[in-house]
């Protein structure tokens, strides 16, 4: 499968490489605005809840209920030089708010610790530069994250190129991401003299890192002029602390200790984007992906979104999506694991499972409604309906708005 | 096997490929033949990252930035 990924991906780049071989033309006389403007603001805000009884802190049995509530808000600004070349600037902030009924387990014997809920803050800030004349962009970005026991730096460099006719795209990025944990151990395993790392001032407790290095590599393509279609992968490689401490794992012989995963991973997806526009009123999105990690697990991931649109202003798109996956070769039950294993989890998102989603998602499009200084383009509405063959079941619903 | 049909569908679907003008892509440029992840999906793709093994090659992240994956 390995051999099979990176023979496909260097035919993709061969690919992708060949129209920058094409006839360069620039139309000097089109009129260009080159102010900077605001092209579009988006703001997503969510709500995701799930319940369940195989939670991983308390060594795969328990209460999962979980809730969250995310937001991002971005903004994308654009420039024209006096060459023509335009800039993009796009600036994002994202905010979760969880409560997590498992990692108020960490410590039974307070009522409501600080684990039990949390605040993650994620902004972000990505420039782009684009040539049209020479169908090439580049690109760069950082980001950080912040919750209570872990923090992320992250940085990225895109390369985007396209035909003359803009009938085939290839895209690159690489990302790195340099984590940051507090290991929080289960209250009653902790070393004598270990601090608790929450906002009681923590105490002496040690840190760890978990640093991420993805290449993200992306072909599309016009089939007609009603079918395109996209191959991607992100071949990612991650060294440092992959496991949880404070989630528990319960052994054969009675005894408990922390979870230990291996300190390497190596995942290779590949995915498929095929889009099919039928008649007039009906677009099909369609959704396949192949996963292999070091870690043993393999997936098979697939949906289907049939997006009717009952008028030019409205849509309405039913969806399903079906994922399974094989365990983590270190993956036990709740006192499954042998004490002289060097590598222990009975964490259920790694154990062997498929699962189905269905859902729906509403589209109000072309809106343009002024609200200040800007105007309203579209809204989606979304929800969807997970459920696990382990028993873990989730809601999600989502609001989408875009301005202009 | 599955690795084969799909390689061969790959190669099927790039060689079948026409060449379409800018007029002809009317269809293709609607906001819903975007080839990437829903706005709205976001959300979704964020709990699966926390909730299952596999991740990447989807639009979402492949791994780093969160305690998750």
């Amino acid at each position: 499968m390995v051999r099979l990924n990176f023979s496909l991906i260097a035919t993709l780049i061969m690919i992708a490489f060949k129209p920058l071989t094409g006839q360069i033309s620039v139309d000097s006389s089109k009129y260009v605005n080159r102010k900077l403007k605001v092209d579009e603001i988006n703001f997503v805000t969510g709500y995701y809840q799930q319940d369940g009884n195989n939670a991983a802190v308390t060594g795969g049995i328990g209460d999962e209920h979980l809730k969250d509530v995310a937001t991002t808000f971005n903004l994308n600004f654009s420039k024209y030089d006096k060459n023509f070349n335009k800039h993009t600037l796009k600036a994002e902030l994202g905010i979760d708010f969880y409560t997590s009924a498992s990692s108020d387990k960490i410590n039974p014997n307070t009522i409501s610790s600080a684990s039990s809920g949390d605040v993650r803050v994620y902004p972000s800030l990505n420039y782009g530069f684009i040539n049209e004349s020479k169908h090439y962009s580049l690109g760069g970005g950082i980001s950080f994250s912040n919750e209570y026991d872990y923090q992320s730096f992250g940085s990225n460099l895109q390369y985007g190129t396209w035909s003359k006719d803009r009938n085939r795209e290839f895209s690159a990025k690489v990302s790195v991401f340099l984590d940051r944990w507090k290991v929080i151990y289960p209250f009653e395993l902790r070393p004598p003299g270990y601090g608790t790392g929450g906002d009681d001032g923590g105490g002496n407790i040690d840190f760890s890192s978990r640093n991420s290095f993805n290449l993200g590599l992306v072909y599309s393509w016009v089939v007609n002029r009603n079918f395109d279609m996209a191959v991607l992968t992100d071949l990612t490689h991650q060294r440092g602390l992959l496991g949880t401490k404070f989630h528990r794992v319960y052994f054969n012989e009675g005894s408990v200790k922390p979870e230990n995963a291996p300190d390497k991973r190596t995942k290779i997806p590949v995915g498929m984007r095929a889009n099919y526009f039928a008649g007039d009123n009906i677009v099909l999105r369609s959704f396949y992906r192949y996963y292999w990690d070091d870690w043993d697990i393999k997936s098979h991931t697939a949906s289907l979104e049939m997006s009717y649109k009952l008028s030019p202003f409205f849509s309405l798109a039913p969806s399903y999506r079906y994922y399974t996956q094989t365990a983590a070769n270190f993956f036990e039950a709740y006192k499954g694991h042998d004490i002289s294993e060097a590598y222990y989890s009975s964490d259920y998102d790694l154990s062997k499972f498929n699962s189905n989603m269905i859902g729906i998602n509403a589209r109000f499009s072309n809106l343009d409604k002024k609200l200040f200084l800007v105007s309203m383009q579209t809204i989606e509405l979304r929800y969807s309906y997970y459920k696990r063959s382990t028993g873990l079941t989730a809601h999600v619903m989502t609001v989408a708005l875009t301005f202009k | 096997m599955n690795r084969f049909l799909f390689g061969l569908l790959i190669v099927l679907v790039v060689s079948s490929c026409v060449s379409v003008k800018e007029y002809q892509k009317s269809k293709i440029n609607d906001a819903e033949m975007a080839l990437s992840a829903r706005l709205s999906e976001r959300n979704e793709l964020n709990f699966q990252l926390y909730r299952e093994g596999a991740s990447g090659a989807n639009g979402g992240k492949s791994g780093g930035g969160c305690g998750c994956n």
